[in-house]
């Protein structure tokens, strides 16, 4: 197992945008051209069955690596591997793309609404010819219907006749009907009430287990994201801020912006409590802040953090870009709530 | 097809036709220019076009509620002793094929167009867009009036009668276009976006099947609307060209040839032969006008 | 606090949408009162009715929705049955609203500092300076840095975390008795809406001014709520103190709710999850619209639907807290 590639390796991967106005309008404004660095170097790998999961706020550039990971975007800069190969060359070939598929976030956006179910899980066996007759096609889609909690009988109906939580399900059977071993879900559940949440949630990890799935999750909720992970990376401002195993992670939180996100959690132990939220807000990506770009917002910031980029250094098991717990200042934050509680 | 039939008449669709009495007249107006037109070799009083039949004793009989009316003659004959429904029967035959072949081509053609600029995007898009943008800022007539001169010229007198339909439906067509382009392209840029699309592209889907199973069914339903409306306006174009005299052969009259004939008697008190294919015009291009408004606001969720 | 004579009191709430199919009932018998200074927090998954309740306190329910039976009073009054413009004149004096969506609270054309004064000086009896005085004021106290400078600025020159402090600034400054926000902080990152959620509990707190807090986020309304009404299938399935309802719910509904919430101070094998869905509004089952995904049903609840009852700590709708023994 050890000596196996990982499913999954990111090295130093980035992904820029161009979000310039106009050329006419930037003549006008004598502007140069701007540049939204959504992903900006960032590196993990996710071994084979196992679950990484990325948190952040909006803005913070999970989502594009989630396409990254797909190739739906090709990187600026860096590279992605793919069971030991580069990902660019990997999708080449039909059968490395049909090892990988996507689980989105919105259930109304995901599904064509003009498509019969039957047909929207039919495509990708379709797509790569995994069977040869009519008769093999329908019964694996009833097999996958059925694998997901569903009737093989909602194969005729339409996406709308379904609700957010059924729309899921059938999501993930599409994703499932190419026989994927690595599927990325970007907010499978976000859209979703928390009742249904649990229910996508139980049924994604069990599959995991049934099939040996390997999961790139994305979400921007802390609590999910504990149920279902492996490792954590945090990112802030498209890099990331720690990368950690994910029991030590909520156990001992480095980063002050991990730690800041756990204690802004409102949560259900904290009835009646008052909390000190962090102060601020997310800078825009695409003017960030020089040096680290958590020091506005951070407690235990310096002058070397207002001018020097933090490199990912090992800390107790932990990858930390931070220059506090580099040089052992990081006892100055408390713990959140939740770290205290558990120790 | 029992169930489809079924699910059509429980739709909003229906549902909605049924609650707006001016549609419903439409419709019916509409229904009979359409079948008078179609079937009207079957259904016309007389063959105007039969030249053994007429007669020039019967040329000017006003029409038959007059005093000097004919029986025969429902709504009076022209300077040929030609009857003038019929004529417009037959005429709004010419009509309704040049205005639906027009539609029909300029649909292709914009679809086709709108989704390639909507989902490739780009250069492609960019060029596309610049040919919509100044096509609009003519009128179409104008589009199609140059398309028509610039064929008669490069064309032989003998050639150009023979293809003269097929000129002017390609003449309305091609200056019809943008409008199909536009709209397609905006609701192809809005689709693309959308994680279905991403799905597929995640599985490798090639873009030309992207396009057309998935985005095309997702970008169609505003197409009718334009499409309904549009047809309106090609048969306007149509008597507008004909009325100039550079659209359809005088051999095959259509409506606005019909009108431009009796426009010569108009001042001689021969009223009818210009008035009543000129009422039928108007018919014609409203109620489908109208059906279009309809279909419009029916199949747009925010004014339901 | 509670002993107060409430505020808010909404009786025998009924809703309903005719349709040509049909009449569906959004909201049927929903009661609740909220007393000055309480915050009831509202919850319930999407489409459950917490938002329409909201909306038909406020007079803005959507058509063809229309208030079939029942009353709504603020301070003994009803307000139900005013006319637009009259609900108009006590939704900016009496009550504030808060959605979801900033931008569709606050007018575009105009700079916020415009839209705070104006606001004031109609429901108020100050003139324009003071205004201008008190809107800066406020401002400040929403923690919008530099409010001097930025009173002037459109809503557009502000970020999304800061316009809803914009909008929070403008449903209070007329100083309202009752704020009904709708998803206040659902649009915003966890670390603003930790920022928001503890602004507005502040000011609910400093000023004595009752608040309505519709949710999806149980951790939002654990925070900030003194009270908490469940919500299932348009009516009010458990009404009591946020710690019972939390900790030790008593319809089966809301514990499985509570149940299915991921903690997140453990990792757990496997979530406790309610089976099926809500059901939509043209099929509320017979009886108690939970008794099909309910763990603990019993004959009576597929017939008879249960009015709120005393279970002790709080009051459910739920036939185990009747008081002859259950038969069947």
């Amino acid at each position: 197992m050890a000596d196996a590639p990982p499913m999954f390796e990111a090295r130093d991967l980035a992904r820029h945008f161009d979000v310039s106005r106009p050329l006419l309008q930037r003549m006008v404004a004598r502007e140069g051209r701007r540049t939204l660095k959504a992903v900006d170097g960032i590196s993990f790998d996710i071994p084979k069955g196992r679950t990484l999961s990325l948190v952040g706020e909006s803005g913070c550039g999970k989502s594009t690596v989630a396409r990254l990971a797909v190739g739906l975007y090709t990187p600026t800069a860096g590279s992605v591997r793919f069971d030991g190969r580069d990902l660019g060359a990997a999708r080449a070939s039909a059968d490395q793309r049909r090892r990988m598929q996507m689980i989105f976030q919105d259930p109304y956006a995901s599904l064509n609404p003009r498509w019969r179910v039957k047909n929207i899980v039919a495509e990708p066996i379709r797509a790569f010819g995994l069977v040869t007759t009519k008769a093999e096609e329908e019964m694996r889609v009833a097999e996958l219907l059925t694998q997901v909690g569903l009737s093989p009988l909602d194969g005729d109906k339409f996406p709308h006749e379904f609700s957010g939580g059924q729309r899921q399900r059938i999501s993930i059977a599409r994703a499932l009907s190419s026989n994927p071993e690595f599927l990325v879900c970007d907010e499978p559940t976000s859209a979703l009430d928390v009742s249904v949440q649990a229910q996508i949630l139980n049924l994604m990890k069990e599959l995991q287990q049934r099939l040996g799935l390997t999961f790139l999750f994305i979400s921007h909720n802390l609590a999910v994201v504990r149920q279902v992970s492996d490792r954590i990376g945090v990112m802030y401002l498209g890099r990331l801020a720690e990368l950690a195993p994910a029991e030590s992670l909520f156990r001992r939180p480095r980063h002050p912006y991990t730690r800041a996100l756990m204690e802004a959690i409102p949560d259900l132990e904290m009835t009646g409590r008052d909390r000190i939220p962090v102060g601020g807000e997310v800078p825009s990506p695409i003017t960030p802040p020089s040096g680290c770009a958590f020091h506005p917002r951070c407690p235990l910031a310096q002058d070397r953090c207002k001018r020097e980029r933090p490199e990912m250094k090992s800390a107790g098991g932990a990858m930390v870009a931070c220059h506090a717990v580099e040089e052992g200042r990081d006892d100055a934050m408390p713990m959140p709530a939740i770290a205290r509680d558990a120790a | 097809m029992d169930q489809a039939i079924r699910r059509f008449f429980d739709s909003d669709l229906w549902f909605s036709f049924t609650r707006s009495p001016v549609t419903i007249v439409s419709a019916i107006v509409a229904a009979i220019c359409i079948l008078g037109a179609v079937f009207a070799p079957w259904i016309a009083p007389h063959n105007p076009f039969d030249l053994a039949s007429l007669n020039l004793i019967d040329a000017f009989k006003p029409p038959a509620w007059t005093e000097e009316g004919a029986r025969e003659y429902v709504l009076g004959t022209d300077d040929q002793g030609r009857d003038v429904l019929s004529a417009i029967m037959y005429g709004a035959r010419v009509s309704l094929l040049v205005g639906i072949s027009a539609t029909v081509f300029a649909t292709l053609l914009g679809v086709s167009l709108g989704l390639l600029a909507g989902y490739l995007g780009g250069a492609i898009d960019s060029l596309l867009m610049r040919i919509c943008d100044i096509q609009l800022t003519f009128p179409s007539i104008l589009v199609a009036l140059l398309v028509d001169g610039v064929v008669r010229a490069a064309l032989p007198r003998e050639v150009h009668a023979d293809i003269a339909l097929f000129v002017v439906i390609f003449a309305i067509g091609i200056s019809e276009w943008p409008k199909f382009a536009r709209t397609v392209r905006g609701s192809t840029l809005v689709e693309r976006n959308k994680e279905y699309v991403q799905a597929a592209r995640v599985i490798g889907v090639p873009k030309a099947r992207i396009m057309v199973s998935h985005v095309l069914p997702n970008v169609i339903g505003p197409v009718l609307v334009v499409a309904t409306l549009n047809l309106g306006l090609a048969i306007l174009s149509e008597a507008t060209l004909s009325f100039l005299g550079v659209g359809v052969p005088p051999t095959q009259p259509s409506l606005g040839t019909l009108i431009r004939i009796g426009n010569d008697f108009l001042f001689s008190g021969e009223w009818w032969i210009t008035i009543f294919p000129g009422v039928a015009l108007i018919a014609m291009v409203l109620s489908v006008n109208l059906l279009g408004d309809w279909l419009r606001d029916a199949l747009n969720p925010k004014l339901r | 606090m509670s002993n107060a004579a409430p505020l808010l009191e909404v009786r025998n709430l009924r809703v309903e949408f005719p349709t040509r199919r049909g009449t569906l009932v959004a909201l049927d018998d929903v009661s609740f009162s909220i007393s000055p200074g309480e915050v009831l927090g509202v919850v319930g998954e999407s489409g459950a009715g917490k938002s329409m309740t909201g909306a038909a306190i406020i007079g803005l329910l959507e058509p063809p929705g229309r208030i079939a039976k029942g009353q709504i009073l603020l301070d003994g009054r009803r307000i139900d049955n005013l006319r637009y413009e009259q609900m108009r004149r006590i939704r900016g004096k009496e009550i504030g609203a808060i959605f979801q969506d900033p931008l569709t609270t606050l007018n575009p054309l105009y700079t916020v500092g415009r839209q705070l004064t104006e606001t004031m000086t109609t429901h108020l009896p100050i003139g324009p300076a003071e205004a201008r005085r008190r809107a800066i004021e406020w401002l400040e106290m929403v923690g919008i840095p530099a409010a001097a400078q930025r009173i002037d600025s459109y809503p557009h020159e502000f970020s999304g975390g800061m316009r809803q402090r914009v909008v929070i600034a403008l449903a209070l400054c007329a100083e309202p008795r009752l704020i009904v926000a709708d998803e206040p902080t659902t649009a915003l990152d966890v670390s603003i809406q930790a920022q928001v959620i503890a602004l507005l509990k502040r000011l609910a707190r400093e000023k004595g001014t009752a608040m309505m807090l519709v949710t999806h986020d149980m951790g939002v309304i654990a925070e900030t709520a003194d009270r908490v009404a469940v919500m299932y299938a348009g009516r009010v399935a458990e009404i009591g103190p946020v710690r019972e309802v939390v900790k030790h719910a008593n319809h089966p509904y809301s514990a499985g709710l509570m149940a299915s919430i991921p903690p997140l101070d453990r990792r757990v094998e496997r979530l406790a999850q309610i089976d099926g869905a809500m059901p939509r509004l043209s099929a509320i089952p017979r009886g108690c619209a939970y008794n099909p995904r309910c763990p603990k049903v019993f004959s009576r609840c597929a017939d008879e639907r249960p009015d709120l009852l005393d279970a002790g700590t709080t009051r459910a709708a739920c036939w185990l807290y009747a008081l002859e023994a259950p038969h069947g």
